[in-house]
């Protein structure tokens, strides 16, 4: 089929989205979050080496480090799903792909988020 | 997907060496040639130019290979002074304008191809009828709903200089067309050119549409598809920065939202 269209036409397709500004907003916060956050887990993981299995889940028991950890998880997976949608805008053209691939990510980072949460909820509760 | 490799008519082939008979100075310029009545795959032709009689500029050599070695030979050029913007193309792996850059500039040989990612209408021709559908979608003209003054419209001595390094844009593509997310997305993306000129309209005092042209830019891909990459200010032959221009458009983008 020839496309008839003028350039025109093609550019201004569907329209603006109304929209992006705040998928580029929350990828800054999120990354101002983690600042912090990663040098927390940084330093705390650093402290921690070479301790005995007891000590680390001693330590992780503590209310301040399992939250931090788990709002580590939280907002380092956020970031990660917002960065990994942008490459997937750039470089997946084919609609359908896009959107399976979009559903596949966001699953994943769910997945990842809900496990490692989990964990740290189970060692921090357990007995 | 995004493509990694050329399109097998595009692999680009040796052409013929053009020898300057008789000159003792000479530099050799790779051109690439490809010619859509012809049915053949693109190719580099070689013109070894007698640099004790031309010009400075590589647009000189390229209008002396014209005159004097082979007339078919195809690009754009007007001005020859860097105001018109009609003979970008990539010299030696970056984009500019032949006219402003200098054949000294390069060590050895010089390797001539269009502007990258875009369709060749024929040798260093690219077809830039998106570029300019792009350009015609921001609307880049002065809107007012205000009544037509009888005189000018005023600006104050401040206002005025927040267009200096972006009213000296020519639009010559050379940006927009090194910009690896311009080259996967140029179809939606508007590119470092375009998103340069519509900050020149939006920060213009006497503009009234400011809301409307935000409103219109507002999209992941026509706007947000800039990735801070950067080379479209090393690539700008008149020194601008397209890439702080689409950072302000972000700052109003945010500004906007309280």
């Amino acid at each position: 089929m020839t496309d008839m269209k003028t350039p025109l036409a093609k550019v201004r397709g569907l329209g603006s989205a109304k929209d992006g500004t705040h998928h580029w907003w929350l990828q800054r916060v999120t990354a101002i979050a983690n600042i912090p956050l990663v040098i927390f887990m940084v330093i705390s993981f650093v402290g921690n080496v070479g301790k005995s299995h007891a000590e680390w889940v001693a330590w992780l028991k503590q209310p301040f480090a399992s939250v931090l950890v788990i709002l580590f998880i939280a907002n380092f997976v956020y970031h990660m799903r917002l960065g990994l949608q942008v490459l997937v805008e750039d470089y997946v053209h084919d609609h359908g792909t896009k959107i399976a691939s979009m559903l596949v990510l966001t699953f994943t980072c769910v997945l990842i988020a809900a496990l490692s949460i989990f964990s740290v909820l189970r060692i921090a509760f357990g007995g | 997907m995004a493509e990694f490799s050329l399109p097998k008519n595009s692999r680009i082939g040796k052409g013929k060496t053009v020898k300057a008979e008789g000159a003792s100075n000479t530099r050799a310029f790779h051109v690439y040639r490809w010619n859509p009545d012809d049915g053949e795959n693109p190719r580099m032709d070689t013109f070894e130019v007698d640099m004790d009689n031309c010009g400075p500029m590589v647009l000189d050599a390229l209008i002396k290979i014209k005159n004097e070695m082979d007339s078919t030979v195809t690009f754009r050029r007007s001005c020859r002074e860097g105001v018109c913007g009609s003979c970008a193309m990539n010299i030696n792996g970056k984009n500019g304008l032949a006219c402003t850059t200098a054949i000294d500039d390069a060590k050895g040989d010089v390797s001539i191809t269009p502007l990258p990612h875009q369709e060749v209408v024929k040798d260093l021709v690219p077809d830039l009828s998106n570029f300019y559908a792009q350009y015609a979608s921001i609307k880049p003209w002065m809107q007012t709903q205000s009544t037509t003054p009888e005189k000018e419209r005023l600006q104050s001595r401040e206002d005025r200089e927040k267009l200096d390094g972006l009213y000296e844009c020519i639009l010559c593509a050379c940006c927009s067309t090194s910009c690896p997310s311009y080259w996967w997305n140029g179809d939606k993306y508007l590119g470092p050119a375009i998103l340069l000129q519509a900050y020149r309209w939006l920060i213009d005092s006497r503009d009234e549409a400011t809301g409307d042209r935000l409103d219109n830019l507002e999209d992941p891909f026509r706007l947000y598809r800039c990735h801070t990459i950067m080379n479209c200010a090393n690539a700008c032959p008149k020194g601008l920065n397209p890439a702080k221009a689409i950072a302000e458009i972000k700052k109003m983008m945010v500004e906007r939202k309280g």
